[in-house]
């Protein structure tokens, strides 16, 4: 009982993180500022998804399966952002300018 | 609940959507795409309970690393792309 | 000498116990035939760890049982600098003022280097851009999240993690 409330608790915010996170990848003005919406979907969204399922699962293999899926996502999740934003750079998409000029126009 | 979680969960796919299709450069898409890939395995994650199914697990890890490995696939694809642009401009 | 073969065989260990455990745990069915073809995939596996040069470096594999530590004061930066980052994104002015800041990490080797840059990027608000010579370019949504990433906290755990 109180671990279906806790359960029911953690996929709420997981839910309500991952939609702001989806919100704010289309209000951030560039390309450098949507990257941090993104891993806000990324990492807490899905710690607080899988860990809310995990406690619904209980002791079995499927706990331990969503707990890689989990690890899964959180070591590519940053790797993938790190090679995009990497890549981003060297085509030469200035940070800092950008953003100023976002800034304004928006 | 399960019903709840997985209809945020399609929102933000919808949301990711809209950013792909708007995006003004390949990165914005790569981005959004990747978010999609991302949001998609823990959307199966989360439907294997709904309907009871714990064999959807193995679907969303599978998702999850062929996701990493495409959107990585796609990186390499635009640099190696934007190199060979910028050395015969520069020629 | 005598150390790199210490090294190689503390890797192999780890390797093993680690493929045993993923294809025990991932299978469940404890047939004959499929433990078999566990045995089958983790020569494998360890016929292509082999030809890239596994076992002749140090490995990020001893870090495993110092992990769960590091894990969870990670955890509570995530979740304390992603409460700051929704209240911006729903704060309807939308106050972000992002820099863009270097910093040196404390942490020698590659592996201190990639745990650090991912760790960066993993937290909201910040995102690591570039790694180079152990300096890290790294882009922060906020003033504030810039303040608390110079403040060092997470470079010093790092640190921590890999020279134990």
């Amino acid at each position: 009982m109180l671990l279906d409330i806790l359960s029911w608790i953690l996929l709420c915010l997981g839910g309500g993180f991952v939609l702001v996170g989806g919100i704010g990848a289309l209000r951030m003005p560039n390309f450098y500022t949507r990257m941090h919406a993104a891993s806000l979907t990324d990492s807490t969204g899905s710690i607080l998804i899988v860990v809310g399922v995990m406690c619904q699962a209980g002791l079995s293999l499927a706990t331990i399966k969503l707990l890689t899926i989990l690890i899964f996502l959180l070591l590519t999740g940053p790797t993938a952002t790190y090679a995009l934003a990497n890549a981003a750079l060297l085509s030469g998409m200035k940070p800092q300018a950008d953003t100023d000029e976002g800034r304004s126009s928006s | 609940m399960y019903f709840t979680v997985s209809l945020a969960i399609l929102v933000t796919m919808v949301l990711a959507v809209i950013r792909a299709l708007k995006g003004p450069s390949v990165y914005d898409r790569v981005l959004a795409v990747n978010m999609f890939g991302t949001k998609t395995a823990l959307l199966l994650s989360v439907v294997a309970f709904l309907y009871g199914r714990p064999d959807f697990l193995d679907l969303a890890l599978i998702y999850a690393l062929i996701n990493f490995v495409g959107v990585l696939a796609v990186l390499e694809f635009f640099q190696k792309r934007s190199a060979a642009q910028g050395h015969t401009t520069k020629d | 000498m005598n150390d790199q073969v210490n090294k190689g065989v503390e890797n192999f260990l780890m390797l093993l116990a680690l493929l045993i455990l993923a294809w025990l745990l991932w299978s469940g069915i404890y047939k004959l035939l499929l433990l078999g073809l566990g045995a089958f995939s983790c020569l494998l596996c360890f016929y292509i760890a082999y030809r890239i040069g596994f076992f002749k470096r140090a490995s990020g594999l001893r870090l495993i049982p110092s992990l769960p530590k590091y894990w969870f004061a990670l955890l509570i930066d995530i979740i304390k600098s992603s409460i700051d980052v929704a209240k911006i994104v729903l704060n309807p002015k939308l106050p972000i003022s992002p820099v863009v800041v270097e910093i040196d990490a404390m942490s020698k080797g590659s592996i201190g280097h990639a745990i650090l840059g991912n760790a960066i990027t993993l937290s909201p608000g910040t995102v690591t851009l570039d790694v180079h010579n152990g300096r890290l370019r790294v882009h922060c949504l906020t003033r504030k999240s810039a303040d608390e990433l110079l403040a060092g906290e997470i470079n010093r755990r790092t640190s921590l993690l890999t020279h134990d």
